[in-house]
């Protein structure tokens, strides 16, 4: 018996319970709209961030945490919360729910079959993502930066074209 | 920017968020950063003669209020009761079914239950229930009444600029409860006691004395679009020649300021310029009545009012017979449910029909001003325009349905016709996110400043989403509109949520598909970059 086909078993309702873990951070007036299923489109923070545990999920089951793969699940989370209510830490916390959830649902079956070290295997991957989900983060931030900054140079663009404001470089002068 | 967590920390956070214990009428707001914009400068409330003109910080505690500001406040709040029955029947009539609740783009977005429209209505709702209805008077909370505090009024402000006046909200009410028309009274209110943001007070004090929001004086008008014509002569080598403030030509054409300085709004009126000059109509610009747009329309009826007023007396001075308007939002919205009740009927205007094929828009019988959309898809349908759409071949385009010309006035099927006839790949976004339930760019109703931006992004979260999901599909690389501040903000909103889509005005589509008499072969586009198949032969000139 290896964990991953325990996790694979549980799949289903592990994935569930680390949404609606994920879900409890936000506040509690908004937690039940976010956990209606709904179309993508009416309700996309709840169906991104399901589509994406789901993902990461499948990461840690073929113990894939790494990669492009799993980069752009966390991306797709994190640039969410980057932009709402959350601070750094809570913005990422939302990976150590999986921990939580993973020793709740296994325990009994890991103790039984001595499956420690997988275990930790699996928890290591975890804190893997969750350091690639930092990264994340930062990033989106200094995007909202340059967001700002670029869309003051594209207004006045033209206008400092035009009055000779911009050096030879194009947008150097700004 | 918070500090980062040690790896020890982290292991041992608590992601649930504190229980208040209270409601969300005891919890004071907090002013973060990124979620509002700055306090309007006193010299911009002087210019117009709006009230308690200081300099003043919104996270500040001291707001430098008039001390009567509480009775200001309850006096425009009654005067208002008074005047718009609309707005006391919103007060009194909604019964809190929560259908409206989770159709709000900041709500959405933010997961703030405060952004759910029955809450941002109940901001104000509370106040008068405590001050104007007998029950709220005398059972208080239990009616749902409150006091109106200075923290209110912060709460106010805070969440009236959090609402972009979409009416979102309102098509899945019952009872057609218009929030859009709450927001307005509470930022007029709001506006009584000179708390406004800059980022709105500016272009409307510009707009009031130079004729539009940045300000540009007629000779830099006039410089800029000379500039564009240049680049028209380049592209298709034929120079175009439009007149500015002709007296006695047919039609005034006004656009938002936008289109005459940002990218992409430049190309758009690029657009403009090549399909007024093929079809040869007696039309001239206005360099005083430059702005199509209304800020004034974020402060107060009064200011809207005098600001739109403006283009109607230069049409008078010019002696036109009607108005073309260009690619605007709430530009529309004004002219289509206020313009008429404020300075209308346009008497000495005619009702305007088109002069190349005779259509009469009895729609603008009364304000006498067509949207350019209606004009394009009206000349597309009569075969006046030769097009070759397979020079938009290398775009994926998908619409986006601005608040204001979808609810706001019905322009749900012009747009999408002219862009099938000017583009070979068109691919409609979700059923949810377009035509009447359209999701709002998140930046509307003057909350496209920059340091807002925060907010910019989780009020335009389900708007990016639903393009995210047409480009995953189709591919899509080009997002249109026919609205001036989506030109301005969503190609920040794509830069964030889905890279690789750009945003263009529907009349940039038509100027590159436009055939002109007498046209160079083309070989780049309005933007000055090759055409694809077109490599070889920009190497050969
Ligand atoms: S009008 Fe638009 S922004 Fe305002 S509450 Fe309704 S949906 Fe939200
Ligand atoms: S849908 Fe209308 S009646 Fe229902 S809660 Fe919202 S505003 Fe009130």
């Amino acid at each position: 018996m290896y964990i991953e086909e325990l996790l694979t078993e549980k799949k289903r309702v592990i994935v569930r319970k680390w949404f609606d873990l994920t879900i409890e951070t936000y506040p509690e007036e908004t937690r039940n709209f976010l956990k209606t299923p709904a179309e993508q489109s009416a309700n996309p923070v709840a169906e991104t961030i399901h589509s994406a545990l789901q993902g990461l999920f499948n990461g840690i089951i073929n113990k894939e945490t790494t990669g492009t793969g799993v980069a752009s699940y966390l991306d797709n989370v994190v640039r969410i919360r980057a932009i709402q209510d959350f601070t750094p830490t809570q913005a990422v916390g939302f990976i150590f729910g999986l921990k939580d959830v993973i020793r709740e649902e296994l325990m009994n079956d890991v103790r039984r079959h001595g499956m420690y070290e997988e275990l930790m295997a699996v928890e290591s991957g975890i804190d893997r993502m969750a350091a690639a989900a930092f990264d994340i983060y930062m990033r989106c931030r200094e995007k909202i930066y340059d967001l700002r900054a670029n869309e003051v140079r594209n207004w006045t663009y033209r206008i400092l074209k035009q009055s000779n404001m911009l050096r030879e470089h194009e947008g150097e002068g700004i | 920017m918070a500090k980062l967590p040690k790896p020890e920390e982290l292991s041992k956070i608590d992601y649930k968020p504190p229980k208040t214990g209270c409601g969300w009428r005891e919890t004071p707001v907090q002013f973060k950063e990124g979620m509002y914009c700055f306090g309007s400068r006193p010299k911009y409330l002087e210019e117009v003669g709006f009230p308690n003109a200081r300099e003043w910080k919104p996270n500040e505690e001291d707001w430098k209020l008039p001390e009567n500001w509480k009775d200001i406040i309850l006096d425009g709040l009654k005067e208002r009761l008074e005047k718009y029955r609309s707005f006391r029947l919103f007060m009194d009539i909604c019964v809190r079914c929560g259908a409206c609740a989770d159709k709000c783009h900041f709500f959405i977005g933010s997961g703030d239950p405060k952004n759910m429209p029955v809450l941002r209505a109940e901001l104000i709702r509370s106040v008068y229930r405590k001050y104007f209805t007998p029950g709220g008077k005398v059972f208080g909370q239990w009616a749902g009444a409150r006091e109106l505090t200075y923290d209110v009024l912060k709460e106010w402000w805070y969440y009236f600029y959090q609402c972009t006046e979409c009416r979102r909200c309102s098509v899945f009410c019952p009872y057609g409860i218009d929030q859009a028309e709450i927001t307005m009274i509470g930022r007029e209110l709001l506006n009584l006691i000179g708390c406004n943001t800059d980022w709105i007070a500016g272009p409307v004090a510009n707009c009031y004395r130079k004729g539009n929001h940045l300000g540009l004086e007629p000779h830099a008008i006039v410089s800029n679009l000379e500039y564009m014509i240049d680049d028209i002569e380049e592209i298709t080598g034929i120079r175009v020649d439009p007149s500015f403030n002709r007296k006695g030509a047919e039609i005034l054409f006004v656009t938002p300021s936008g289109d005459l300085f940002g990218d992409p709004g430049t190309y758009t009126c690029m657009g403009y310029l090549m399909l007024l000059h093929e079809i040869g109509i007696d039309y001239t610009w206005s360099t005083y009545a430059s702005e199509g747009g209304n800020f004034g329309f974020f402060t107060s009826m009064e200011m809207a009012k005098r600001l739109n007023y403006k283009i109607y007396a230069e049409a008078k001075r010019l002696g036109v017979k009607w108005i073309l308007g260009g690619e605007c939002g709430h530009m529309w919205r004004v002219v289509h449910q206020f313009m008429d009740t404020w300075n209308g009927p346009a008497d000495f205007l005619e009702e305007p029909v088109s002069p190349v094929t005779g259509t009469r828009f009895e729609n603008a019988k009364t304000t006498k001003m067509v949207h350019i959309a209606e004009f394009t898809a009206d000349l597309i349908k009569n075969g006046k325009i030769k097009l070759d759409p397979s020079r938009n071949d290398h775009l994926k385009v998908t619409f986006h349905d601005s608040c204001n010309t979808s609810r706001g006035m019905g322009i749900l099927e012009e747009p999408r016709y002219i862009i099938k006839h000017v583009c070979n790949n068109f691919y409609d976004m979700s059923k949810n996110a377009t035509r009447e339930k359209t999701f709002c760019c998140g930046s509307g109703s003057g909350l496209n400043a920059g340091e807002n931006m925060e907010l910019r992004m989780r009020g335009g979260f389900p708007r990016a989403n639903a393009v995210k999901e047409v480009k995953e599909q189709h591919g899509v690389n080009m997002l249109a509109n026919i609205c001036a501040i989506d030109r301005a903000v969503l190609p920040t909103l794509m830069d964030y949520w889905v890279p690789g889509v750009s945003v263009c005005g529907t009349h940039e589509l038509v100027g590159n598909a436009l055939v002109m008499k007498g046209e160079k072969k083309r070989t780049m586009d309005l933007r000055l970059e090759t055409l694809p198949g077109m490599e070889d032969s920009e190497e050969e000139e």
